[in-house]
């Protein structure tokens, strides 16, 4: 129930939004407006860290110890924009452990791409050039975010994401000019990472169950069919420059629109995917389970351990 | 003259194993972690070594006149030819003997590379310069973490004192000097590394008493490593690790 008081609040917190004040951890927010943002940041936040999995599952066979480097320190990027993302998250009054338990029980999503599997190493290539590219279009948009911390977030975490991209793009550079079985391999990869990627931006507008209120409430500022496009546009001319073939043979310049038109994606997959029955959704969550698990015995460690360190002190003051 | 220089790259190729075969562990953690923080923790100090074997592997390519690369140094030898010592190449287990062998080591490498810093061979010296500052930062870490796991409940105090055992093994290799590279001691252009035993026992004993736990002075001293008598864990090692160079030879990456 609304009283008084919310309904003037709720006046002005809408008047901050119009004139696009930031929204800070301590301003008064609608309930809904929280509970939104809980579920776009804690879902950014998740992706960071499940999208470790299909990238670390190359670390290890990287073929050059500057390409190992490089990975490796990408990945731990990765990590830290996740951690950067759940403490901005926790500023809505919920917790890491909420977070990760809605992670695994699944009611929280993270970005479907990352249910697909890295087969060869071009997937790391792929993936960094597409679907890092990909996030940067959405998170430039997302820098003017109306809720402070995640603005800020969006701030801090995009300089590193266009780093991951060039990575990913040299990665992809030389095997198309490579031999003839590095070339095949970067074309498969892209091939098979280009739909996946397309379907980040999520449903079309139309189709779009809560982009009507996020963007009212400019939690949203650009529409997914738009930063799609934003992102066909950008990535066409690199997929010339490297020679490769078009993964999508309906996709044409259009002078009229001054963009790229393009094929239909398969949105049975994306829900499919969405919904839990891509290839790796199961083995995701699974490896996160099984991390989280083992790891249990040294956060017990470190607890006993701090109460052990403050019953010391406690005897030591009285 | 002829003879210091093939041993002195022996000995770079043995510096640049150690800190390849160690980083590949370690980076086995990346999304394994008991907390995120801890992946990136682990990530980092995994990248400080592999910044090391380049430095190592690349001067050792140089002063062989650039027959080989970097590259061609770590992905195409095998295990026989692999001549880290064996402490860097055991598998990651659990986090407790992660930890216990990281800090055994970042208190090695903190004495070792310190002394390095000493070598007349300029180079040698500038990378141990670099490299002491970031063991010096990973001893930091590693050895909060000995105290609190030592310290935290009797499971976490359990794996320290199975981590303890499982490195009673391979901890001696450290302090054992191949005649070689004696030699290249003699001339000031590495480190003895059996003068830094008792330091290092010194320095481990006192801190592991206090938390009441003891690590023999007198450790079993199976060696091998530095002429290419492995455990069994390399070969699988290096055949996940030089998959692509192997199956794809000769091509750029
Ligand atoms: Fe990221
Ligand atoms: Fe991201
Ligand atoms: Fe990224």
């Amino acid at each position: 129930m609304q009283t008084v008081n919310d309904a003037e609040e709720q006046l002005k917190f809408d008047q901050r939004i119009i004139d696009e004040q930031k929204i800070e951890p301590t301003d008064w927010m609608p309930d809904a407006y929280r509970q939104n943002l809980i579920r776009q940041m804690s879902q950014h936040a998740h992706s960071e860290v499940i999208g470790m999995q299909p990238e670390g599952n190359w670390i290890t066979r990287a073929p050059t110890l500057r390409r190992k480097a490089v990975l490796l320190s990408k990945v731990q990027d990765e990590a830290g924009h996740g951690l950067y993302l759940y403490s901005a998250t926790e500023s809505l009054g919920i917790t890491r452990s909420d977070l990760i338990e809605a992670l695994q029980s699944g009611t929280a999503k993270y970005a479907s791409i990352f249910n697909y599997p890295t087969l060869t190493w071009a997937d790391m290539g792929a993936i960094g050039w597409l679907v890092d590219g990909a996030a940067i279009v959405n998170q430039i948009s997302l820098q003017r975010t109306s809720y402070g911390p995640y603005a800020r977030a969006m701030v801090r975490i995009c300089k590193e994401e266009s780093f991951h991209q060039r990575q990913g793009y040299e990665i992809m550079t030389v095997l198309a000019k490579g031999s003839a079985e590095q070339k095949q391999m970067a074309q498969d990869a892209m091939n098979r990472n280009w739909w996946p990627s397309l379907m980040m931006f999520g449903p079309h507008d139309s189709d779009s169950a809560h982009s009507g209120k996020s963007m009212k409430w400019k939690i949203k500022r650009v529409s997914n069919d738009q930063l799609r496009q934003k992102f066909i546009d950008q990535t066409v001319p690199q997929i010339e420059e490297l020679g490769l073939d078009m993964p999508d043979p309906e996709l044409k310049w259009n002078e009229e629109r001054g963009s790229y038109d393009s094929g239909e994606i398969n949105w049975e997959e994306f829900y499919q995917v969405i919904n839990g029955s891509g290839p790796c959704n199961y083995q995701r969550i699974k490896h996160h389970k099984k991390a989280h698990k083992e790891g249990e015995w040294v956060r017990e460690a470190v607890r006993a351990y701090q109460e052990k360190q403050n019953a010391k002190k406690q005897t030591n003051v009285a | 003259m002829k003879d210091n220089q093939q041993n002195l790259i022996r000995f770079l190729i043995g510096l640049g194993d150690d800190s390849v075969v160690l980083s590949h562990r370690l980076s086995e953690w990346c999304s394994n972690g008991p907390y995120l923080e801890e992946d990136i923790a682990l990530s980092n100090i995994a990248l400080d070594y592999i910044g090391r074997a380049r430095m190592f592997y690349q001067y050792a390519a140089e002063l062989e006149g650039d027959k080989r690369t970097e590259d061609d140094i770590a992905f195409l030898r095998n295990e026989r030819e692999y001549t880290n010592l064996l402490i860097h190449e055991l598998p990651i287990n659990d986090f407790a003997f992660t930890m216990v062998r990281q800090y055994f080591l970042d208190v090695y490498y903190c004495q070792y590379l310190l002394q390095l810093c000493e070598s007349t061979d300029e180079r040698i010296a500038a990378i141990a310069a670099k490299a002491v500052k970031e063991s010096r930062y990973h001893l930091k870490r590693s050895k909060p973490w000995i105290k609190q796991l030592a310290e935290g409940t009797d499971e976490s105090r359990e794996r320290v004192q199975l981590a303890l055992d499982e490195l009673e093994n391979f901890v001696g290799e450290l302090f054992l000097m191949e005649e070689w590279e004696t030699q290249l001691a003699n001339d000031k252009l590495v480190v003895d590394r059996k003068t830094l035993e008792a330091n290092w026992n010194s320095e481990v004993q006192s801190f592991l008493a206090e938390s009441d736990m003891k690590f023999p002075d007198s450790k079993i001293q199976i060696r091998g490593g530095r002429n290419g008598i492995h455990t069994e864990h390399l070969g699988h090692m290096l055949s996940e690790m030089q998959y692509l160079q192997r199956s794809m030879p000769g091509l750029e990456w």
